[in-house]
Order: structure tokens, then C-alpha cells, then sequence
């Protein structure tokens, strides 16, 4: 049997903006992946603790308030001196197209914007999942 | 309003009219789709007709504007007196850098203010507290003193121009900042006006920025209700929010009746304390979306309308004035496309008419840019521009309720009524609307119906311009907002001044007076000015209510 990709779905800071993130991870579940949602109002550490306890081979982020450099970059920070540099890291939001380049050298792998289709991001994670 | 032998008439040669010339007409030109549905899913015939509104009694159930049953409108007169207040919901960075933005606002036509606070402050917090980390300024202003109210209003008069402000769970603090600011301005509290919104059932549905547990939070909208009808008697004490709900994934009609089910929660809350329905409903407000759906979006708020005098009239409100649902538009945030930007004036222009034909108060129209970042200043004037271009050149506010008698809309109101009235019986078999909040009843309503919107999309099945068709190989890029960066620095700076220089006996007295009062039943509002005006900090003042209330915490589900 293949091991089921297992994704951890997490929504840093204090943004109460859901709606993408739970479509998201239903979306992810409905393609076969395990999914775990860590509900709102998330630290950094909070969601790499998940990660680690969950052993999971993906974070996702969703974050619409703008404070993605921030937190998706500590997000990656910590998972990096966690050891966890083989989880792929995936971004998505409210996200202008000129913070796209400094979230990828933080170590999120991409960043999905308004509009993207969900098939996008599953086939995305499947071709890039390092685990 | 039609005849029956009339009626009877129609009927048949309707049944003609399909037989021998639409049957005709769909074989030649086949139709697009196998049904039409609007986005509340209800399906739309191919015509309407008086047959299908033959039961509607116009004077019972249509009526005159600004007369029961208000589906035309709470003013008999609506734009041919006074056009709706253009309130562009504003708020960034520092009190200083949205103060400025204001007075441009202001300056091109704007007649109301409405404030976006940042994340930290609408959870309650200071800017320099850990949580608020990464969030300063960013989809709102930071307001973390009077201090700062004191920057944002800065040459701005109280007793001239009316503020909405988007706070929830510390809406009472927040207010009372306003409040107290007005009175160093010199202006009494009787003379301000303006909107807080202070609607927590919302946020445990659909917005998730609430602080306190269900209960003191009810409490403190109370104390809202009563301090505000003895004291500041031109101020909307709550403005009962679908925008948010909408928002969050939801149809035109569960916004609808999500909305008008958490008002009367609110009433009945505040009838239980003792207050009387007509001393307070006339200042309960209300904040729609405008969604895409043109028809769809306007037959919402004549449904509303309807819905909201008949239920305060069970309620037994006497006065005319408490029936009024009185509401504030903001057009779709949702529906914005970061792809090819320049078309998100288009879809404005059109949900703002929308709100416009449904008879708005006060409206908001979105940015072109706001699926990519907060609004630049261009982009904010040509939104603005949009309400002014519909006001002064359309001619839509040449009459009232311009649609009314449209057999569709007048068909399509009514069953937006219909469904809403299902959902009401719904949340009463779930025990009422905090119960099916516990049970994650309109949260799991909401999910469902935003999965199926993303499917549709998706699959085709719902077509957005530039997004699954008519795409570009390359998206044109817009100048985007570029914030100050040193304004979290200063910010920082100022609350540290702030906390040295201000009297602390006083403000330790006052938070030790507050907590005192939060443990009994006492109206909150008093204590919470006296700390305000001793320059207490939001998330000080707050601190002290989450210590006595508890914090809220909701279940993860999707």
C-alpha cells in the first residue's frame, strides 16, 4: 500500500479568514491525503509542534491579513531548526506577487493565490512532496 | 393583485406560449444551461408573470415606502432626498497614516468615516504584545489607546460627520474611546453619530474575531444598547452583520437568514435584561453584502425588509421606527479577482447598483486591488468615484424602490422570504442560535456552501471572467500600497511613553473598579470610559474582562 500523503493545514496569527483554508483541506482529504487542521489563531511554535507530533509531510499556510512575511517565514524558520527541512511548506492568500520571491528564499516551496483551482495545489503537492 | 379569472387567463396562455413559441425558440437556439440557478441555488424560470405574485396583496404586502410593511424602503422619499452615505471602509498602518487617508477621503466626496482596525486590535490586543506579532497595521489601523483615537480623528469633527467601526468583541472599549475622544474635543456625547458594529454571533459564525464566551459577550452588546439609548442617542449601538457571513462562503439566503436570526437574538437578549424593544430597536442597524447576482442581491434586501418589521411586530414593538431595517452595503470582497484587477471596477460598479435599487443607507465600495493587498490611493478614489457616477449621472434615484412590481422581483423576494423562514425553524429545532453555534450549525452550513461555489468554479460550471475564462498569458500588474515602515516602531514608542507619563494609581484604580463591576451585573460602560479616560490601554482594559469572562475557544472543523 502507498503511505497516504499527510498535510497539516494551519492558519497562523490572529486572521479569523477560514474560508480558503477549510476549502482547501477538504479538498486535499476528497484527493486521498490525511489532513489535520489546526484551526485559528495559531503561533509559529503551535503549528510546528503540530507538525512534528502529527508527522506530517506538508504544511500549509493560509493567511489573508497581510502578516505572511512575518509568519509564514517564522513558520519556516522554526520547521528548519526543528530538523524538519523535508516537509514542503506551501503558502496561500491575500499575497502580492512581490513578496512571492522572499517567501521562496524563506523555504516556503510556493505560494497559491485568489483564484488558483484546488486541483492546482493537490497536483502541486504531489509532484513535490519530499517525503 | 390580479384578478383570478385574470390569473386563469395568464395561465393558459402561458401554457400556449411555451408550447408553440419557447419550445420553438430552444430548439432553434438551445439553452445554455440545463437549469439556471441563482448562488442561492434556487432555480429561475425562463419568464415571469402576475400569475406568478397573483397571491401578493399590495397594500398588505408591498405597500408605500417609508410605510409598514417597508419592503419599499424605511423613507418615503429614500434618494430623491437624501442620497445614501458614501463611508469607504478605510484603515492601515499607524492612526496618523489612515488620519491622512480619511482627509482625503473626506476631501473628495466621502460624507462618512469607517474605520478597519488591525488584527491585534480587534482581538483586544496592544501592539506590543506577542500575539500581535507580524500584524501591526496590516488590514486596518492599530488603535491601541485613546491616544491613538485622539491621531486618527485629528482635525476631524465629531459633531459633523458619522463613523462606522468594525469592532466586535472589543467593541464597548473601543467605543468608548470614541466616546472620550469626542468629549476632549469638546463635543457631547449626544451630538456624535455613527455605527459600532458589536455583533458577536457573527464572529462566532463566520468572522472569528471574538474575545469572550458567548454569554458576557451578549452582556456587554447589552450594556451597549442601554448606555447608548440614556446617553448617546444618535449612535447605532450594533450593525447586525451578514457581510461577514457572506463572506465566509455562504448563499444570499443563508446571509439573510443567518443575519436577521442573530438580530432578533439581540432583541430577545435585550428584552430579557428589561429594556424595552422600542426604547432600543430604533438603533439596531444592519451590514449587507452585495454579491454578484444582480437580482438576487436586490430581492435580499427587500426580503429583508419585510422579514425584519413583521418578526419586531411579533416581538411587540409599537413604535413604526423600531420596524425599520436600516442597513449598510459593502460590495463583495470575495468576488474579487486578483487576476486582471482593472475588471474588479466592473463587478463593483454593478453589485454597488444593486445595493443602490435595495434601497442602502450607507454603502461601501470595494478597490480594484483588494484581492492583492489594502487599497492604494487611486484605486480608493475610483471606488469612490463609482458611488458618486451612480448617484449623480444614472438616474436610478430618480424614483423609490425603482424595481418593486417586477414580477421577478417581487416573485424572487418572496422566496427569498420563504427560505429564510425555513432556516429560522431550522435554529429553533437546534434550541436557538448560540446552541447551533455550540453545534457548529451555521459554520458547517457556511463551509458547504463555500466548497460547492469553489467546485462550480472549479469545474466551469460558474464562469469568473479572467479567472476560468477569458484569461491573460500574462496578468498586468497595479502599484500596490506601500505601507510606512516605521510606523509599528513608533507606535511601540508611543504606548511605552504613554504608560510612564500617564497617572498609573488612577488607571490601576479605575482597571481594579472595572474588574469589581464585571463580577457583578452592573452596565459596564461607565467603568470602562473612566479607565479609558485615564488612558488604561485597550488590552489593559480588555485584559481585566478576559481575566473575569474567559476567552472563547471553537472547535477546528472543516
Amino acid at each position: 500500500m502507498i503511505k497516504k500523503i499527510r498535510v497539516l493545514v494551519a492558519k497562523p496569527g490572529l486572521d479569523g479568514h477560514d474560508r480558503g483554508a477549510k476549502i482547501v483541506a477538504r479538498a486535499l482529504r476528497d484527493a486521498g491525503m490525511e489532513v489535520v487542521y489546526t484551526g485559528l489563531h495559531q503561533t509559529a511554535q503551535q503549528i510546528v509542534n503540530t507538525a512534528i507530533q502529527e508527522d506530517v509531510d506538508v504544511v500549509g499556510l493560509s493567511l489573508l491579513s497581510g502578516a505572511h512575511m512575518t509568519l509564514f517565514i517564522d513558520v519556516a524558520l522554526l520547521l528548519k531548526e526543528k530538523q524538519m527541512d523535508d516537509v514542503l511548506i506551501v503558502g496561500g492568500g491575500i499575497i502580492p506577487q512581490q513578496d512571492v520571491p522572499g517567501l521562496k528564499k524563506a523555504g516556503i516551496a510556493e505560494v497559491f493565490g485568489p483564484g488558483t483551482p484546488v486541483e492546482d495545489i493537490v497536483s502541486y503537492i504531489k509532484k513535490n512532496v519530499k517525503r | 393583485m390580479v384578478k383570478k379569472e385574470t390569473i386563469k387567463q395568464m395561465h393558459e396562455k402561458r401554457a400556449d406560449w411555451e408550447k408553440q413559441k419557447y419550445s420553438k425558440a430552444i430548439q432553434k437556439n438551445p439553452e445554455r444551461k440545463q437549469k439556471f440557478k441563482n448562488l442561492s441555488d434556487i432555480e429561475i424560470k425562463n419568464l415571469y408573470t402576475p400569475e406568478d405574485i397573483a397571491d401578493l396583496e399590495y397594500l398588505k404586502d408591498v405597500g408605500f415606502p417609508g410605510q409598514e410593511p417597508f419592503l419599499r424602503g424605511v423613507h418615503p422619499n429614500l434618494y430623491r432626498g437624501r442620497l445614501w452615505t458614501m463611508r469607504q471602509f478605510a484603515g492601515f498602518g499607524s492612526a496618523e497614516e489612515t488620519n491622512k487617508r480619511y482627509h482625503y477621503l473626506l476631501e473628495h466626496g466621502e460624507t462618512g468615516l469607517s474605520v478597519a482596525f488591525d488584527y491585534p486590535t480587534l482581538y483586544g490586543y496592544d501592539t506590543d504584545h506577542p500575539l500581535a506579532r507580524g500584524e501591526f497595521g496590516k488590514c486596518g489601523v492599530a488603535i491601541s489607546s485613546l491616544w491613538d483615537m485622539e491621531l486618527l480623528f485629528h482635525g476631524i469633527p465629531l459633531d459633523k460627520i458619522t463613523t462606522s467601526m468594525t469592532i466586535n468583541g472589543p467593541a464597548a472599549i473601543v467605543w468608548a474611546m470614541y466616546i472620550a475622544n469626542a468629549e476632549n474635543q469638546g463635543v457631547s456625547k449626544e451630538k456624535i453619530g455613527g455605527t459600532i458594529q458589536n455583533d458577536i454571533l457573527k464572529e462566532y459564525i463566520a468572522q472569528k474575531s471574538y474575545i469572550f464566551p458567548p454569554e458576557p459577550s451578549m452582556r456587554l452588546i447589552v450594556d451597549t444598547f442601554e448606555y447608548g439609548f440614556n446617553n448617546v442617542p444618535k449612535w447605532n449601538t450594533i450593525s447586525i452583520s451578514g457581510y461577514h457571513i457572506r463572506e465566509a462562503g455562504s448563499t444570499a439566503v443563508q446571509e439573510l437568514a443567518f443575519t436577521l436570526g442573530d438580530g432578533i437574538e439581540y432583541v430577545k437578549a435585550a428584552m430579557k435584561r428589561g429594556l424595552s424593544i422600542d426604547d432600543f430597536a430604533p438603533r439596531l442597524s444592519f451590514f449587507f453584502n452585495a454579491h454578484n447576482d444582480f437580482f438576487e442581491e436586490i430581492a435580499k434586501y427587500r426580503a429583508a425588509r419585510r422579514i425584519w418589521a413583521s418578526e419586531m411586530k411579533k416581538l411587540g414593538a409599537k413604535k413604526q421606527r423600531s420596524l425599520w431595517m436600516r442597513f449598510h452595503t459593502q460590495t463583495a470582497g470575495c468576488s474579487l479577482t486578483a487576476q486582471q484587477p482593472e475588471m474588479n471596477i466592473v463587478r463593483v460598479t454593478m453589485q454597488a447598483l444593486a445595493a443602490v435599487l435595495g434601497g442602502t443607507q450607507s454603502l461601501h465600495t470595494n478597490s480594484m486591488d483588494e484581492a492583492l493587498a489594502l487599497p492604494s490611493e487611486k484605486a480608493v478614489r475610483i471606488a469612490l468615484r463609482t458611488q458618486q457616477i451612480i448617484a449623480e449621472e444614472s438616474g436610478v434615484t430618480d424614483t423609490v424602490d425603482p424595481l418593486g412590481g417586477s414580477y421577478y422581483i417581487e416573485w424572487l423576494t418572496s422566496k427569498m422570504e420563504e427560505e429564510t423562514y425555513k432556516y429560522f425553524d431550522k435554529v429553533e429545532r437546534l434550541g436557538g442560535v448560540i446552541p447551533a453555534i455550540e453545534k457548529g450549525f451555521f459554520q458547517r452550513e457556511i463551509a458547504e456552501s463555500a466548497y460547492r461555489y469553489q467546485k462550480e468554479t472549479d469545474e466551469n460550471k460558474r464562469i469568473i471572467v479572467g479567472v476560468n475564462r477569458y484569461k491573460l498569458d500574462e496578468e498586468p500588474s497595479i502599484p500596490i500600497l506601500k505601507m510606512d515602515e516605521k510606523g509599528e516602531e513608533r507606535q511601540i514608542k508611543r504606548l511605552k511613553k504613554l504608560r510612564t507619563e500617564r497617572d498609573a494609581t488612577k488607571v490601576q484604580n479605575h482597571l481594579q473598579r472595572l474588574r469589581k463591576a464585571a463580577e457583578g451585573d452592573e452596565n459596564l460602560m461607565p467603568f470602562i470610559l473612566d479607565c479609558i479616560h485615564s488612558y488604561a490601554t485597550l488590552g489593559e482594559t480588555c485584559d481585566v474582562l478576559r481575566e473575569v469572562f474567559g476567552e472563547y475557544k471553537e472547535q477546528a472543523i472543516f
